[in-house]
């Protein structure tokens, strides 16, 4: 009975494949991490990517042609990933591929694109996925140590010395550890402590304890929800009042929910401008991209947008942007986003060029200071 | 090193010493009814957090409501999975058992994680969120509710299981179920109140670290796996010897993190676990299996 189903299931899925081929639209495949443990990461990133190809081609496409997304979850897995990757580009045909959501997948991902010659761009923030740079591989969320960066430079202005680092122990938090130890070291901070937390710890007072002991002049930490929030309320609770950073993994809302409007007060972090549109000045070239970004999604999902989603947003834009001016085959994509100069788009104005496939540079980021519950731009 | 430091990570590790206690009660009330490691204890934990938060958020009852309520359907939840998926096991061995009770965790957690999403969640602290000052170092108050609960739950257990007619009924289970049957104590129905029990603690536990540490629809995995750890080394008793092995774990891992290097913390934990599951396979405080027989 099971076999005869699968037989069924089998022609059903291949009647339905040959008749989406046949029809003239241009296809863009999207690999996110839409459940798992990064699906905070991949959910607003495919919702983005649906959402911005509807948009299109109610405007009428690209050039008349509809773009059709094909979007596949890899559930944050990278093995999945390289097989769902194969399947884009050998059964569905895609011209381009938006995602992975993580670095470890993208990473996986690359030498297939390579190989086959389709372009990716990546939503993962990892450097190593541009650095070097590979001809097909791209990627849109500004890289580490742009962030890290920001925060070194605004301790350098408030005339911090010694830093106490607090990371958590996945790739997100190794590789924001290893950016800011290297710059800190070129601007000649001490790093003073350097502790590192689980990612599903829930309690971080021995390592702030042991901070409090060091007397630093600012904590740095690096990490994603919940860990954060856990350490500003412990941070509270030991009443240690030296100035804390928290990297912009955390620029949401949800942040300042959980840690308590109490807890997280004066904590400073770089993000991007989409968490703070409406305190940009009017002059701000992302200003009315960012807001109407945030007002369909919210329209459409019925939730805040987030930087994440912002990372596909990007990807569209760049990719639409090719598309229109080049073609849409894939290396006139590839060109085309290599070419890409000025775009402005959520997570910053992206200057691609061919040794730099990120194309964003410091301006990407504001420094944020939470006050009262709500983002200050720091001046 | 001074004084305030080393008294912070004690009272850190206490505080989470209690909720790994809490939760490994749990595994050790259904073993020792049952011979059954419940896998999905740990969901019952995430459970209780959750639901606790839908109360108050969605029908806006004052935590002193939504707490019992959520403790209720969590009850509800854990009575449910004995009798549908435990009790109709035809031939219930262990491997099946074990297999159920992991397939039982996968199912409750994918549920949960579609009613709920994704997000982490935080409940509101009992009673403010003012830093306590003991000696040189500083508690939360949820930290005293946490330890003030934990004890409370064990003594009413201890009482239970030796003071009552169906506490002592449960205890002759564990020593034997056959002779405990030919008595007349009806083996079924105490397996189910070892899992009513058990996934009550749960809940409990759940509810009282949510303010503290947040809750989400996987908290229960990690949850879960210290409390099995503080059970084995309290050897499967469900009384003192269990909170000693929370407490020992949890004060463990905060010296570890905060005398060796915050990177070990989980590796001294299950080095201990692997330690006494090779050396003192009763526990740390047990005697030999023979006296049971």
């Amino acid at each position: 009975m099971r076999k005869i189903l699968a037989v069924w299931l089998g022609i059903f899925f291949s009647i339905f494949t040959i008749e989406d081929a046949t029809a003239a639209t241009i296809r863009i495949g999207g690999l996110f991490a839409v459940t798992g443990p990064a699906s905070f990461l991949g959910e607003p990133e495919k919702k983005t990517m649906e959402m911005m190809v509807k948009e299109l081609n109610d405007r009428g496409g690209i050039n008349g042609a509809k773009l059709e997304a094909v979007i596949y979850d890899t559930a944050g897995d990278a093995t999945k990933a390289v097989n769902l990757a194969t399947k884009l580009i050998r059964d569905d045909k895609v011209v381009a591929i938006i995602g992975p959501s993580t670095t470890g997948e993208s990473m996986a991902v690359i030498p297939i694109v390579e190989k086959e010659k389709i372009p990716l761009v990546s939503c993962a923030a990892g450097i190593k996925i541009i650095d070097p740079v590979k001809r097909w591989v791209f990627k849109t969320p500004p890289n580490d140590h742009v962030a890290a960066e920001k925060i070194l430079n605004h301790m350098e202005k408030s005339r911090l010395k010694t830093i106490a680092l607090l990371t958590v122990t996945d790739s997100y938090g190794s590789s924001g550890r290893e950016q800011l130890k290297a710059i800190a070291k070129q601007k000649g901070f001490t790093v003073a402590a350097d502790e590192v937390y689980g990612p599903k710890d829930t309690d971080m007072t021995p390592q702030l304890t042991k901070i409090r002991g060091i007397k630093p002049d600012a904590i740095i930490c690096w990490g994603t929800n919940p860990g954060p929030a856990v350490i500003t309320k412990n941070v509270k609770q030991l009443g240690i009042r030296i100035p804390l950073y928290m990297s912009h993994g955390v620029a949401s809302k949800r942040y300042i929910e959980l840690a308590g409007t109490d807890a997280a007060e004066g904590v400073m972090l770089p993000a991007g401008k989409l968490a703070v549109y409406d305190v940009l000045p009017k002059t701000d070239p992302q200003a009315r991209l960012l807001k109407e970004y945030d007002m369909n999604y919210r329209k459409n999902y019925g939730v805040e947008s987030s930087t994440f989603g912002g990372y596909a947003y990007d990807a569209v834009t760049l990719l639409a942007g090719a598309i229109r001016k080049h073609g849409s085959a894939s290396e006139q994509i590839r060109r085309g986003i290599e070419e890409s100069r000025k775009v402005p788009s959520v997570s910053g104005i992206f200057n691609m060029s061919p040794n730099d496939h990120n194309g964003l540079d410091i301006s990407a980021f504001e420094m944020l200071k939470i006050v009262r519950g709500d983002w200050t731009l720091i001046r | 090193m001074q004084f305030d430091q080393l008294l912070q990570f004690f009272l850190s590790g206490v505080a989470t010493g209690a909720i790994y206690a809490l939760i490994g009660i749990g595994f050790s009330i259904i073993y020792n009814s049952t011979g059954i490691i419940n896998f999905a204890q740990g969901e019952f934990v995430m459970l209780g957090g959750l639901l606790a938060l839908s109360f108050t958020e969605l029908l806006k009852l004052p935590l002193w409501a939504a707490i019992p309520c959520a403790i209720a359907v969590s009850t509800l939840v854990g009575a449910l999975f004995e009798r549908l998926a435990i009790r109709p096991l035809r031939r219930p061995t262990p491997i099946n058992l074990v297999i159920i009770t992991i397939g039982g965790s996968i199912l409750i957690r994918g549920i949960s994680m579609l009613i709920w999403g994704k997000d982490t969640h935080a409940l509101p602290p009992f009673s403010g969120e003012e830093p306590v000052i003991i000696g040189g170092a500083t508690v939360m108050p949820q930290h005293i509710w946490i330890v003030g609960i934990t004890l409370l739950l064990i003594s009413i257990n201890k009482f239970y299981f030796f003071h009552t007619i169906s506490g002592k009924a449960m205890r002759a289970c564990a020593y034997n179920r056959r002779a405990a049957g030919l008595v007349g104590i009806d083996v079924r129905r105490m397996v189910l109140f070892s899992f009513i029990i058990s996934s009550a603690f749960g809940s409990v536990a759940g509810i009282i670290v949510a303010p503290l540490t947040m809750t989400a629809y996987d908290v229960g995995v990690m949850l879960g796996l210290k409390g099995f750890c503080a059970a084995i080394i309290g050897g499967m008793s469900s009384g003192m010897a269990t909170v000693a092995g929370g407490l020992l774990l949890g004060i463990l891992e905060s010296m570890g993190a905060g005398l060796i290097s915050s990177g070990y913390k989980d590796a001294i934990s299950f080095i201990i676990l692997l330690l006494i599951l090779f050396f003192r396979p009763q526990g740390l405080f047990g005697k030999s299996e023979s006296e049971r027989v």
